[in-house]
C-alpha cells in the first residue's frame, strides 16, 4: 500500500457498491449456467422453421459426436469473454479486481499482472473473435430470415419477430464493439485524409457509447430466442402466426 | 441551519487518526468550505493543497466517504448527514500532511513520455476533424484523481511499471495528434505497462472533467499496440501496404 498511514479498511466507501457487482456475477453467472446446460443437451433447439441461436450454424458433421453448438459457441462465447466491456464486468464480479472503485482487490499486493500475462494476455486478440462472431452472425440472420418460410408458405410468427430482434440487437452489439471502432478509422491519425473512414468511425463511436446497453440486452434476447424455441419444442407453449 | 459531522484525517508519514469537527451546512456548500471552516474555527494547522476553488486547478483532490473526488466540487447538500463524513488524504500517493499528499512521482513519470515530434517540413496547417479528438484529452486539470483510483497503482503499488491512467490519456493525445511522428507503442508496452490496465473504468467514473479515459484513450491505445504486436493479419496489410 503507497499510503499505508491512511486507509488499511477494505475501503471507506459508505454507498452500496457491492450492488452492481453482485447483480453482475448473478445475471451472468445466470446466464453461464443457462447456455452451458443448453449448448450440452444437444435437444429441442429446432423448430420448423425456427432454429436455436445456440445452434446457428447447424452443423451436422459425422466426426463430431457431441452438440454440434460447441462446433460453433466458442466463437460468440470468445468475443463476449475478449469484450471490452465483459472484461470489466466479470473482472469485477468474479474476480474482484477490484469489485468497485476504492475498494480493496481480492489479489495480495504485487501478485496482480493485469493483462500483460498469461492467461489474460489473450484478450489482445479481441478483433480475431469479432471476426469470428461476424460469421455466425451472417448465419443468424440466414436463420431470421428462414424463419419467414413455415410449411404453408411466406408468414410471420412471434418466433419470427424474436428471432429477428435477437439478431439486430446482436448485430448492434457487435457494430459498436471498441475493436471494430478501432479498426474501421480509429487507427488513423488523419480523418481528413480518409472521410469515407472518419464517418464510418464516428458513427460507429455513436454506437459504442452504448456498447455496454447492446452487450446486455442481446445476452437477454439471445437466451430468450433459446428459451422460446425450447419451449416450442417441449410443447409448453405454441407458436402465434400473425400472418 | 443544519450541521454536518466531518472526520477528517490529520497525521503525517508517521501515522494519524481521524478528527470529528462539525460545521455548518447552508446551500452550496462543499467538501473544501468545510475544511476551510475547520481551519477557521478549529484547528489552524489543518492542511489541505487547494487553489481556485473552481473545479479547474486540480489542487484539492481528497477522498470523500471513501471515493476520490474534489473537495471544491462535492456539495455537502450530495452526501448523506445522517452519518459523518470521512475526509481522507488520496491512498496512493505518499502523505505529507492530513490532506496533503506528495503527487511528485507524477511529474517525474510525465517526463519519461516522448514529447511531440513533428517533421522538419511541416507547414502547421491542421483541420479541426484531425485535431478534436486529442482536444478532449487536453482537458485534463491533473488532479491525479483518476492515478489515485487506479487500482493497479493504488493497490498493487506497480508504480515501476505502469504510468497509470493521467499519462495514459496524454500519450493518446500524443499519438493521435496528425503532425505527431514518434512511435510510442513499444514505450506503452513495456515501460508505460499498458497490459496493467484490466479496463475496470473506475479512472473514467472519478473525472472531473467527464473525460473517457478507458473508451477515447486507454482502449484505442490498447489496439493500436495489438496492431503491431498481436496481430499477423495487420502485420501482412502493413507489409503489403509498405508501412
Amino acid at each position: 500500500m503507497a499510503n499505508g498511514t491512511a486507509q488499511n479498511s477494505i475501503t471507506l466507501r459508505t454507498d452500496a457498491w457491492w450492488i452492481s457487482p453482485l447483480i453482475t456475477a448473478i445475471v451472468l453467472g445466470s446466464f453461464g449456467i443457462y447456455s452451458t446446460w443448453r449448448a450440452f443437451s444437444n435437444v429441442d433447439f429446432l423448430v420448423q422453421p425456427y432454429l436455436s441461436p445456440f445452434y446457428s450454424p447447424y452443423i451436422l458433421a459425422s466426426w463430431w459426436p457431441f452438440s454440434p453448438a460447441l462446433l460453433i459457441l466458442w466463437a460468440p462465447l470468445g468475443f463476449r469473454a475478449t469484450c471490452y466491456y465483459y472484461r470489466k464486468a466479470y473482472y469485477r464480479s468474479f474476480f474482484l479486481a477490484p469489485p468497485g472503485c476504492a475498494v480493496k482487490p481480492l489479489a495480495k499486493e504485487g501478485s496482480y499482472t493485469g493483462e500483460s500475462k498469461f492467461p489474460f494476455i489473450i484478450q489482445n486478440i479481441h478483433r480475431y473473435f469479432f471476426y469470428a462472431a461476424g460469421v455466425v452472425l451472417f448465419f443468424l440472420w440466414v436463420d431470421a430470415f428462414h424463419a419467414l418460410w413455415f410449411a404453408d408458405g411466406f408468414g410471420i410468427g412471434l418466433g419470427t419477430i424474436i428471432l429477428f430482434v435477437n439478431v439486430l440487437l446482436l448485430s448492434m452489439y457487435s457494430l459498436s464493439c471498441h475493436s471494430f471502432r478501432h479498426l474501421v478509422g480509429g487507427k488513423l491519425d488523419v480523418f481528413s485524409k480518409c472521410p469515407t473512414r472518419f464517418r464510418l468511425w464516428e458513427k460507429v463511436s455513436g454506437w459504442n457509447e452504448n456498447h455496454m446497453l447492446w452487450a446486455w440486452v442481446s445476452l437477454f434476447s439471445v437466451a430468450l430466442a433459446d428459451l422460446y424455441i425450447f419451449l416450442l419444442a417441449k410443447g409448453i407453449i405454441t407458436d402465434v402466426r400473425f400472418i | 441551519m443544519s450541521v454536518a459531522k466531518l472526520r477528517i484525517y490529520r497525521g503525517d508519514s508517521d501515522g494519524g487518526q481521524e478528527v470529528e469537527y462539525e460545521v455548518p451546512v447552508e446551500e452550496g456548500t462543499v467538501v473544501l468550505d468545510a475544511i476551510h471552516f475547520v481551519q477557521a474555527n478549529y484547528d489552524g494547522d489543518l492542511a489541505v493543497r487547494w487553489n481556485c476553488k473552481a473545479g479547474k486547478c486540480g489542487s484539492c483532490s481528497a477522498e470523500i466517504n471513501g471515493m476520490p473526488k474534489l473537495t471544491c466540487k462535492t456539495r455537502l447538500d450530495t452526501l448523506p448527514l445522517d452519518k459523518p463524513i470521512t475526509v481522507h488524504p488520496l491512498k496512493t500517493f505518499p502523505i505529507i500532511k492530513d490532506l496533503v499528499t506528495d503527487v511528485s512521482w507524477n511529474y517525474e513519470v510525465r517526463k519519461k513520455i516522448p514529447p511531440f515530434k513533428y517533421p522538419e517540413d511541416t507547414d502547421w496547417k491542421m483541420q479541426q476533424v484531425d485535431v478534436e479528438r486529442s482536444q478532449e484529452f487536453r482537458k485534463c486539470i491533473e488532479c491525479y484523481l483518476c492515478q489515485d483510483v487506479c487500482h493497479v497503482l493504488r493497490n498493487h503499488n506497480k508504480k515501476n511499471e505502469f504510468f497509470g491512467p493521467r499519462m495514459m490519456i496524454k500519450i493518446a493525445e500524443l499519438e493521435m495528434h496528425p503532425l505527431d511522428i514518434e512511435d510510442r507503442k513499444e514505450m506503452l508496452r513495456e515501460a508505460a505497462g499498458i497490459g496493467y490496465c484490466n479496463i475496470t473504468k473506475c479512472c473514467t467514473d472519478v473525472c472531473p472533467e467527464s473525460i473517457h479515459i478507458t473508451d477515447n484513450a486507454i482502449i484505442p491505445l490498447k489496439e493500436r499496440v495489438a496492431d503491431t504486436y498481436f496481430d499477423p493479419l495487420q502485420w501482412i496489410i502493413a507489409k503489403v501496404k509498405g508501412s
